[in-house]
């Protein structure tokens, strides 16, 4: 069983957040604090998504009506296995099986789930009043972030119905989203958000260094380091605070430490465009520009940005590779995005 | 259809390649990103059944038409 932190919980219906049966008209109103629990754990960042054997319409007017429609993202309403409609939450959302939770009054269910997801926190009905105090469904911290999480995962769902209805190119479609990346120089009240982004961020991840609060805290304030962090918004709504950036300044050098982009913009191209903007930095103040590298089977894409950019291998020392930009030439940042400069010198 | 027009194709979902040559430089022309990449030897690797070393990740080999098919042409030889 995992000991990673929630990140989504899915709701069964009869008799689990609704006492009685939708299909036989004998729901009468939700069971415990059902929707205080709810919103806390919205409130908490932790996603939420529903499994239930039920008539998809029907249960959408209920849930509806009880005014908790709007906290659930990709739910699973139909007639299927729910062991397979866990595991298209977690497809769709792009999170690990094992972040999962699933919640539901009938043995047989949370069996059926269990058998073919092991992986997956199965939780009886009966035990819903204990749910906000177990401890993993307490993240770390609750950033501004968090709060926004069920907000912003809808609105990347809409972005990607408006790409899959678009017709034109992929380039295409990017121009119409009217994206923004604001960079500016962190701050204290990032830091939460800053070491969160270490710790989930696996794939678009240069080194994998994880940094303590702490020590993020120290880095803001040291003049030879530069923490950066990468804000993105579109004309679909926020995707927060996607990247973080951290380098260490030499005399005539600047030290690429870490560099690392949320998933969740993985599809727009931002990486290149972060590293872009390093690289453009380092040639306007005349420093040269190296970076770490800790290959692992999980961002291979992140090596890649680095080479696409230009960056050659300078050395491989035990625990990490030494890369060297080419700062010969500007790097181009494209059409489709707005680099904007959040209070910075 | 040849290996050029394969990746031809290929690209053709990401850009609008008619008036790309087999010899301009995607890359320069900010056409391409990382996924795009990452997708792209995805295809390779499952299409042409070559594997890509993180030592192959030159920019050099993919970085127009002609280089990919060069590149390809040398693995499987």
């Amino acid at each position: 069983m995992s000991e990673q932190k929630v990140k989504c919980v899915v709701w069964d219906l009869d008799h689990t957040l609704w006492d009685g049966i939708l299909t036989e008209e004998t729901v009468h109103g939700l069971r415990d604090d059902v929707t205080q629990i709810i919103q806390s754990l919205d409130k908490r960042g932790i996603l939420q998504s529903i499994s239930s054997k039920n008539n998809y319409q029907q249960a959408k007017e209920k849930l509806e009506e009880f005014g908790l429609w709007e906290y659930f993202i990709y739910p699973q309403i139909n007639w299927g296995a729910k062991s397979e409609s866990v595991k298209k939450i977690a497809q769709l959302i792009n999170i690990g099986i094992d972040t999962l939770a699933f919640v539901d009054d009938q043995p047989f269910e949370l069996e059926e789930v269990s058998y073919s997801c092991p992986e997956v926190m199965c939780i009886p009905a009966s035990e819903i009043p204990g749910l906000l105090d177990l401890e993993r469904m307490k993240p770390r911290y609750i950033t501004a972030d968090s709060q926004k999480r069920r907000r912003m995962y809808q609105s990347d769902i809409i972005r990607n119905e408006v790409e899959d209805c678009y017709t034109g190119t992929k380039e295409e479609f990017l121009n119409t989203l009217h994206m923004v990346l604001t960079i500016s120089l962190a701050t204290e009240a990032d830091l939460q958000r800053a070491e969160e982004l270490t710790i989930r961020t696996h794939q678009l991840n240069s080194t994998g260094y994880i940094y303590s609060y702490n020590e993020l805290k120290n880095f803001i304030e040291d003049t030879a380091h530069e923490v950066l962090v990468a804000q993105l918004d579109d004309k679909y709504g926020e995707y927060g605070k996607i990247g973080l950036v951290l380098i260490e300044k030499h005399k005539s050098l600047w030290d690429l430490k870490l560099l690392l982009m949320s998933c969740r913009v993985m599809s727009k191209g931002v990486g290149n465009i972060l590293l872009n903007y390093i690289v453009n930095r380092a040639r306007a103040a005349g420093v040269a520009l190296q970076a770490q590298f800790v290959p692992t089977d999980r961002n291979r894409m992140m090596f890649i940005t680095y080479k696409l950019n230009g960056f050659q291998e300078l050395a491989r020392e035990t625990s990490y590779m030494r890369l060297a930009a080419d700062t010969s030439y500007e790097r181009k940042i494209p059409s489709y995005l707005k680099i904007v400069f959040g209070g910075m010198h | 259809m040849d290996i050029t027009q394969k990746i031809r194709k290929f690209f053709s979902k990401f850009i609008k390649m008619d008036s790309i040559g087999n010899d301009d430089n995607v890359f320069e022309l900010g056409l391409v990103n990382s996924l795009f990449t990452m997708q792209l030897i995805g295809f390779l690797e499952n299409e042409f059944e070559v594997e890509i070393s993180n030592d192959d990740l030159d920019l050099d080999n993919f970085k127009s038409v002609n280089a990919i098919v060069h590149f390809l042409k040398t693995k499987l030889s």
